[in-house]
C-alpha cells in the first residue's frame, strides 16, 4: 500500500522524511488547508450564529419555513459535492481550482446578505453558500490526502478537522463581539464575515500548493463514469456500504440535543451551549484519534467511533436520572464519535481510492453517508412521533448495533483492498 | 511569486480587509449610538411611573430614539400622539391585561445575548422570570391577568443547519405552573387525533384563563386551533390562520391570512374571522401585515408596520370599512388597559 501511494502522491516536502520512530511533521499543504478551513469556518459560523436573530429582530421576518427548504439545500449540496469531486479529478491541479471556486462562491455570498431583505432571497443566498461548500469539500479532502504519505493520513485529517472546528468555535464569539460593540450591527457582521472569507480564499490561492505532478492516469479502457468505476472496486464498495449502513442509524445532532434536553431536563438557556460540548471534544480529540487511526487501522477506528455514539444513545435511553455529569458524558461521547469518524473516514477512503479519482471517491463515500443520515433523520422523526423519544432512541441504538455488526464484516481488512489500482 | 512576495500580499490583504471590517463595525456602532439621542420632531418621552391597572391607557414598547428607546411607555388612550411616560423597563415584546404584564427581554451578559420572560405586576415590578430558548416573537396575557403565554423562535445548531421552529409556553400566574411547550398537548385535526414531529405552535390569544386560540403549523399548512389548558388539547377550527387575536366579546378573530397571488416575501393580509359562522372578511388594510394584531375596542384593530424607527402602529376598522390610519409613530407591542 505504501509503495503504490508514495509513487502517486509525493510528500509535499520530500526532504523532510524523518527517521523511523519519530513522527513526520504534518505537511505544509495540510496546515495551509487547515488554515483556510479555520478562516472560512470563522466566517460562515459568524453568519450562522446571528442569522436567526437577524431575521427576527433585524428584518422582522418569520423564519418558519426555512426548515422545510433545509432538506432540499442539503440534497443539492450532496449532488454538488459529487460534481466537485468529479471536476477536480480531471488532473492538472484542478483540485485547487475547484476548491478555490467553491470557497470563492461562499465568500461572495456574505456581502449579498447585506442586500437580501426577504426570506426567499436570504434562502437563495444560503443555497448558493451551500453550493460553494458542496463544491469545495471533496477536492479539499483530496488535496489533504495527496499531500501526505499514507502512514500519517489519519493524523493529517485530524489536524485539518481540529483547525476547522476551532474556526467554528471562534466564529460565533467574533460575531457576538461585533454585536456587542455595535447594537443591531448585523451589516457589520456580514461585512466582517465577507472580509474573513476573502482572506480564506487568498490563503488558499497563495499558500496551498497546486499538485502539478498529475497522478499517472491509467489509459481509458472503458468510458464508464467515475462513480461506476469507483463502485466496481470492492474496497470502495464495502467502505461506502459501511458508511451508509452506519449513517442510516446516526441520529442527527439536533435530535440528539433535543433528546438530551428532554431526558436530562436541561434548562432552556443551556440548550444553545450543547453543540459547544460536542465541538470542544471534537477539537481536542481529532488529532490524537487521527494518530491512533494511523496505527490501529482507520476502518477499525471508524467503526469504534460509532460505538461511542452507541454509548451516548445508551446513556440517553437508560433510566439513569438527570445529573449534569451524565449530560457532559453524552456530549464527550458525541464529540469522540465525530473525532473518531469524520476525518478518519476521509483517510480510510483515501486508502482505497487511487489518486486519479481521489476527489470522486471521497465525494461518493461522503455523499452516501450524508444521504443515509438524511434518511435516518426522516425515519427518526417519524419514530419519535409514533413512539416517543425514548423508544425511538432505543430503536436507533438497536439499529446502530446491527449496522455496526454488519459493518464490522464489511470493513474488516482484506488483502484485495490493500493495493489500489496502479498495480493492475 | 516567492514566499516573501506571497507573505507581503497576504499582509496587505489582511490590513485592507481588517480596515474594512473595523470600519463597518465602527460605522454600525456610530449608528447605534445615534439611536440613543432624541430626534427632533419625535414624540416627547419623559420618565415616569407606568401602571398597568389604570384604565384607558395605551402601554407599548417605545421605539423613538433617545434615552428611553425600547422601554415600556404609556400614553392616554385618547391622546395616542401625546407625551409618553417611560417606565425604565426594557422589553422586546410586551403585553398586559388584568393588571399583569409579560415582558420578553434580552439579557446582555457574557458573550451572547440570552432572553428571558419576566412576569410583571401592575407597578411593573418583577414577579417571576423564566429563561427563554430563543428569540422572542409573541406575548399575551389572559383578560383576567391570570395566565400568560409567549412564543420564541428556536433555531437549530450550526451542525444541523438553519432549521427554525417555534416554542410556545403558557404560564399560570397563580400557581406558577408552566407548560413549557404546547406541542406536548394532544392535537386534534378535524376532530381526529393527530401526531407529527413537524408541529409548531405560535401566537396564543386568550378567551379566559384556561381557553385560548393559537396557530398550529404542520405539513406545510397553518390552522386556527382552540386550546384548553385543563384538558391539554388543541383542536383545529379553520385553515390558513396565523397570529390570531380574539375580539373583546370573544366572537371574532383578527389574524393574518396568507393570500394567493401575493409575493412570497409579503404574503399576509389582515383578515377577520367570525367564530360563529367561520366567515372570513378582509379589512381595508391592503399591505402585508406580519404582526399579531390587538383590538383597541370592539371595532378597531391596531397592528405594527415597518417605519422609520423600526415600527409604527396603525389602525383599521375590523368590519372591513374605512381605511388604515397611522395611530402612533415609533411604537410596537401595544396593549390597551381597562378595555371592556
Amino acid at each position: 500500500m505504501y509503495l503504490a501511494d508514495s509513487r502517486t502522491a509525493p510528500d509535499a516536502a520530500p526532504g523532510r522524511h524523518t527517521a523511523p520512530g519519530r513522527r513526520a511533521a504534518v505537511p505544509g499543504a495540510v496546515l495551509a488547508l487547515g488554515t483556510v478551513s479555520l478562516i472560512t469556518d470563522v466566517s460562515s459560523e459568524m453568519v450562522t450564529a446571528v442569522l436567526p436573530l437577524y431575521l427576527v429582530t433585524g428584518l422582522g421576518l418569520s423564519p418558519l419555513g426555512f426548515g422545510l427548504l433545509d432538506g432540499v439545500y442539503n440534497g443539492v449540496s450532496a449532488l454538488v459535492r459529487l460534481v466537485g469531486g468529479r471536476l477536480s479529478d480531471r488532473g492538472g491541479g484542478r483540485h485547487k481550482t475547484v476548491a478555490a471556486v467553491g470557497y470563492g462562491l461562499s465568500a461572495a455570498c456574505k456581502p449579498l446578505l447585506l442586500v437580501a431583505h426577504s426570506v426567499p432571497l436570504v434562502g437563495a443566498v444560503l443555497a448558493a453558500d451551500r453550493t460553494g461548500k458542496g463544491l469545495r469539500t471533496a477536492p479539499r479532502d483530496a488535496m489533504i490526502s495527496l499531500a501526505c504519505g499514507p502512514a500519517g493520513r489519519g493524523r493529517a485529517f485530524g489536524v485539518h478537522r481540529a483547525m476547522d472546528t476551532a474556526g467554528a468555535l471562534l466564529g460565533p464569539l467574533l460575531a457576538f463581539a461585533i454585536l456587542r460593540a455595535a447594537a443591531d450591527g448585523y451589516d457589520a457582521v456580514f461585512v466582517a464575515s465577507g472580509c474573513i472569507a476573502a482572506l480564506g480564499v487568498l490563503v488558499l490561492l497563495l499558500f496551498v500548493p497546486r499538485q502539478q505532478s498529475a497522478p499517472p492516469r491509467p489509459p481509458r479502457v472503458h468510458t464508464r463514469t467515475p462513480v461506476r468505476e469507483l463502485l466496481r472496486r470492492p474496497g470502495v464498495r464495502r467502505l461506502t456500504g459501511g458508511a451508509v449502513l452506519l449513517g442510516l442509524t446516526t441520529v442527527s445532532d439536533s435530535f440528539l440535543y433535543l433528546t438530551l434536553q428532554r431526558r436530562l431536563e436541561i434548562s432552556e438557556s443551556w440548550f444553545p451551549l450543547l453543540p459547544l460540548g460536542t465541538a470542544a471534544t471534537f477539537l481536542l480529540l481529532a488529532v490524537p484519534l487521527g494518530a491512533v487511526a494511523d496505527r490501529f487501522g482507520r476502518r477499525r477506528l471508524f467503526l469504534c467511533g460509532h460505538l461511542a455514539l452507541l454509548g451516548a444513545y445508551g446513556l440517553l435511553a437508560a433510566p439513569l436520572g438527570s445529573s449534569p455529569a451524565l449530560a457532559c458524558l453524552v456530549l464527550v461521547l458525541h464529540g469522540t464519535f465525530y473525532a473518531a469518524t469524520d476525518g478518519v473516514l476521509a483517510a480510510a477512503t483515501a486508502d482505497s481510492v487511487p489518486a486519479h479519482v481521489r476527489g470522486s471517491g471521497l465525494a461518493v463515500v461522503q455523499t452516501g453517508q450524508a444521504a443515509a443520515r438524511f434518511v435516518c433523520s426522516i425515519g427518526f422523526g417519524a419514530a419519535w412521533t409514533a413512539w416517543g423519544d425514548r423508544t425511538a432512541l432505543g430503536a436507533a441504538a438497536a439499529g446502530l448495533f446491527v449496522s455496526a455488526a454488519v459493518s464490522a464484516l464489511l470493513l474488516r481488512p482484506s488483502p484485495t483492498d490493500a493495493t489500489p489500482e496502479p498495480a493492475r | 511569486m516567492n514566499r516573501t512576495h506571497r507573505l507581503l500580499v497576504l499582509l496587505a490583504a489582511v490590513l485592507l480587509l481588517t480596515g474594512l471590517a473595523v470600519g463597518a463595525t465602527l460605522h454600525a456602532a456610530d449608528r447605534a449610538a445615534e439611536k440613543d439621542r432624541a430626534q427632533a420632531g419625535g414624540p416627547p418621552v419623559r420618565s415616569g411611573k407606568v401602571s398597568l391597572d389604570a384604565p384607558g391607557l395605551a402601554v407599548f414598547r417605545n421605539m423613538a430614539w433617545g434615552p428611553h428607546r425600547d422601554e415600556i411607555a404609556s400614553v392616554p388612550g385618547g391622546d395616542l400622539t401625546g407625551p409618553r411616560r417611560a417606565s425604565g423597563v426594557h422589553c422586546l415584546r410586551f403585553h398586559t391585561a388584568g393588571g399583569t404584564g409579560i415582558c420578553l427581554q434580552a439579557v446582555h451578559s457574557g458573550i451572547r445575548d440570552s432572553y428571558r420572560a419576566v412576569v410583571l405586576d401592575a407597578r411593573l415590578r418583577e414577579l417571576r422570570r423564566y429563561d427563554l430558548a430563543g428569540v422572542p416573537s409573541r406575548a399575551r396575557v389572559s383578560p383576567d391577568g391570570h395566565t400568560v403565554a409567549w412564543t420564541v423562535f428556536v433555531s437549530g445548531d450550526s451542525y444541523a443547519g438553519t432549521a427554525f421552529s417555534t416554542r410556545t409556553s403558557v404560564l399560570d400566574t397563580r400557581t406558577w405552573t408552566l407548560d413549557r411547550n404546547l406541542e406536548t398537548y394532544r392535537m386534534f385535526l378535524d376532530d381526529r387525533p393527530y401526531r407529527a414531529a413537524d408541529l409548531n405552535v405560535w401566537g396564543v390569544t386568550f378567551a379566559d384563563d384556561t381557553r385560548f386560540y393559537a396557530t398550529v403549523a404542520t405539513a406545510g399548512k397553518t390552522y386556527l386551533v382552540r386550546g384548553d389548558r385543563r384538558e391539554r388539547t388543541l383542536r383545529t377550527l379553520h385553515a390558513n390562520v396565523e397570529c390570531p387575536s380574539l375580539s373583546p366579546d370573544g366572537t371574532r378573530i383578527a389574524y393574518k391570512k396568507r393570500v394567493e397571488g401575493a409575493s412570497s416575501d409579503a404574503p399576509w393580509r389582515l383578515y377577520v374571522l367570525d367564530l360563529r359562522t367561520l366567515r372570513e372578511s378582509a379589512t381595508a388594510e391592503r399591505r402585508n401585515i406580519d404582526d399579531q394584531a390587538v383590538w383597541r375596542d370592539g371595532h378597531t384593530l391596531v397592528y405594527s408596520l415597518p417605519g422609520d424607527y423600526g415600527s409604527d402602529l396603525w389602525t383599521v376598522p375590523a368590519d372591513g370599512s374605512g381605511s388604515p390610519r397611522q395611530a402612533m409613530a415609533a411604537a410596537l407591542a401595544p396593549a390597551f388597559t381597562g378595555r371592556s
